[in-house]
């Protein structure tokens, strides 16, 4: 193709909903006439509980708001929308969620009609059954072992991890909005730009410097929009924020943000090699990139999974420490606490865990201050069950044994915590990531499912 | 021999997420001199790291010195990972303050 010789895509935000996007800038923007508006509205860095819940951790009116302000700009301008890992997880009540916002918007703004293409993502359990039953080894990421049916009987929802593949076929069915289900940041940029004719090389790398909107930009700021420009030589970076400028300090730091290594981006399909990118100051608020690689995989594409598991109903108990002899010995207090529960409660079926706050409630095992140097205590008492009930007893049974726990030199007699409310606290349920992995596809659409609708009047 | 503080001398200093189970930290500097400075100082590498913390180098995925932006990167594999029961910093983000003590020699 390469009929364009260059193409501008606008990113508002890093993670649509999670805060609302600012309208300043994203309006200044807009009057660049971007090629595409393009954001991704998830992380796995909310833990697991969404995904597991199927729950959004981003308000409701925030998401809306930030797709309003998209819509309403890309069918102004009649370019394509594209929204990623709809709803924080990108599950299909997610994506269900947001198409359904977008048709409610495009009533309340009387836009014309225009065809809305969504893709759902989310993997049937019995579909991994049967995977790991015919022997594919789903393969463990971030030195997790590999996949196991024990592993899948603990896991209550799994979504795949979508490349540029669903993006491209929604735009060839003529997609002027698309809701996607989880997907790779980078991919929802990286495909319309693939799509028409750009080297993947720096399709993808335009997708890893966009993907965070202003946080590739300098001063720090969040929510704020900036564009990328491709051509078939370059990459070049603008910050819209009239304060803001994209330099090469702030874009390559931008290449380490919540990555192990600055050097390697993965995708469904292979890998971004960013070793020998350069970077250079091209105008005020511009840097121009050159260099990275796209390293397609060899043999099949593999598709990261992520799966969250419930553990249990959780509650959680909360207590104060004032006395010092108390503080001191806090560790021989627990001990004995977690003796006193185990007496009461010889089953396994349970967790309890202690948080103690002015010692090392924050960093666990990695404090390296061990002295404990705080005249307060605060701890907090997380207790998991298979029953509401259960973990509510377990809870308050250890907010009481801390109340009881008496050294022998304490001089006060009458109770060694204090409490804010003495009862314990009901909690989302306790859940984990099961499945941090990637599994070989013979079609990289196997998991996802492009569906194209007419919205408007 | 004069020191000063990490905190003194870099412009950053964050922990955050690279993935459920890892925590990745990132200080970066406003100029070259005082990256280099740090960098060729020996007080921060992947065997000062394994002090500081406390763990085996097993725990340390990458450590990274990387030019462009004047950064050094260091990953570590966590012992929980991130939201699951008992662990209390479900974004990462609270791991970095030991760095921000470590004394760099600054010359005479």
């Amino acid at each position: 193709m390469g009929e364009k010789k260059q193409l501008k895509i606008l990113c508002p935000n890093g993670h649509l909903g999670f805060a609302p996007t600012k309208e300043k800038s994203f309006w200044i923007g807009a009057k660049e006439k971007p090629d595409y508006y393009c954001s991704d509205s998830g992380s796995n860095d909310i833990g697991p509980t969404p995904l597991g819940a199927d729950i959004s951790v981003s308000p409701y009116e925030w998401q809306k708001h930030d797709l309003e302000v998209m819509l309403i700009a890309s069918r102004e301008q009649g370019v394509p929308m594209i929204i990623g890992s709809a709803g924080d997880t990108g599950t299909n009540s997610r994506v269900d969620m947001y198409v359904g916002m977008i048709k409610d918007l495009a009533g309340k703004h009387n836009i014309p009609k225009f065809k809305l293409a969504y893709f759902y993502s989310d993997v049937p359990k019995e579909l991994i059954k049967k995977k790991l039953n015919e022997g594919i080894v789903i393969e463990g990421l971030d030195g997790r072992k590999n996949f196991t049916l024990e592993d899948l009987e603990k896991t209550d929802r799994i979504v795949a991890v979508a490349g540029v593949h669903p993006y491209i076929k929604a735009l060839d069915m003529g997609a002027d909005v698309i809701i996607g289900g989880r997907s790779s940041d980078i991919a929802l940029f990286a495909a319309p730009a693939i799509r028409a004719g750009f080297p993947e090389d720096l399709s993808y790398y335009l997708g890893k410097v966009l993907e965070c909107a202003s946080f590739c930009a300098e001063p720090y700021a969040a929510k704020e929009t900036v564009i990328g420009t491709i051509t078939d030589e370059d990459v070049k970076v603008t910050a819209m924020h009239p304060k803001q400028r994209c330099t090469i300090a702030s874009v390559a730091a931008h290449a380490m943000y919540e990555r192990s290594n600055p050097f390697f981006e993965y995708v469904a399909g292979g890998m971004l090699d960013m070793r020998d990118c350069d970077y250079e100051q091209y105008d005020e608020k511009t840097c121009r990139i050159t260099g990275p690689k796209f390293v397609p995989i060899e043999g099949k594409v593999k598709v990261k999974l992520e799966g969250s598991g419930k553990i249990g109903e959780r509650y959680i108990g909360i207590a104060g420490i004032r006395d010092p002899y108390t503080i001191k010995n806090i560790d021989t207090v627990l001990e004995l606490v977690r003796g006193q529960i185990k007496e009461l409660y010889p089953d396994n079926d349970y967790q309890i865990h202690f948080t103690v706050y002015g010692k090392n409630g924050v960093m666990g095992d990695l404090e390296p201050v061990k002295e404990i140097k705080s005249h307060e205590l605060c701890v907090i008492v997380e207790a998991i069950a298979p029953t509401k009930k259960k973990a509510e007893s377990l809870a308050i049974m250890g907010m009481r044994q801390i109340f009881y726990a008496r050294l022998p030199e304490v001089k006060g007699t009458a109770g060694t915590a204090a409490f804010i409310v003495d009862e314990a606290l009901p909690a989302s349920p306790a859940y984990e990531w099961t499945l941090n992995h990637i599994i070989p596809v013979d079609d990289p659409m196997e998991f996802f499912d492009v569906h194209v609708i007419e919205v408007g009047k | 021999m004069k020191t000063k503080k990490l905190a003194d001398l870099a412009k950053t200093v964050r922990s955050k997420n690279a993935s459920p189970d890892k925590v990745t930290f990132d200080i970066i500097f406003n100029e070259k001199e005082n990256y280099e400075l740090v960098k060729s100082s020996g007080c921060l590498t992947r065997e000062t790291i394994m002090e500081l913390f406390n763990i085996p180098n097993e725990r340390i995925s990458d450590f990274v010195e990387f030019d462009p932006a004047y950064a050094i990167k260091f990953t570590l594999y966590r012992s929980v990972t991130s939201g699951s029961p008992g662990e209390s910093d479900v974004f990462g983000c609270q791991q970095y303050p030991p760095l921000l003590d470590i004394e760099i020699p600054v010359g005479e």
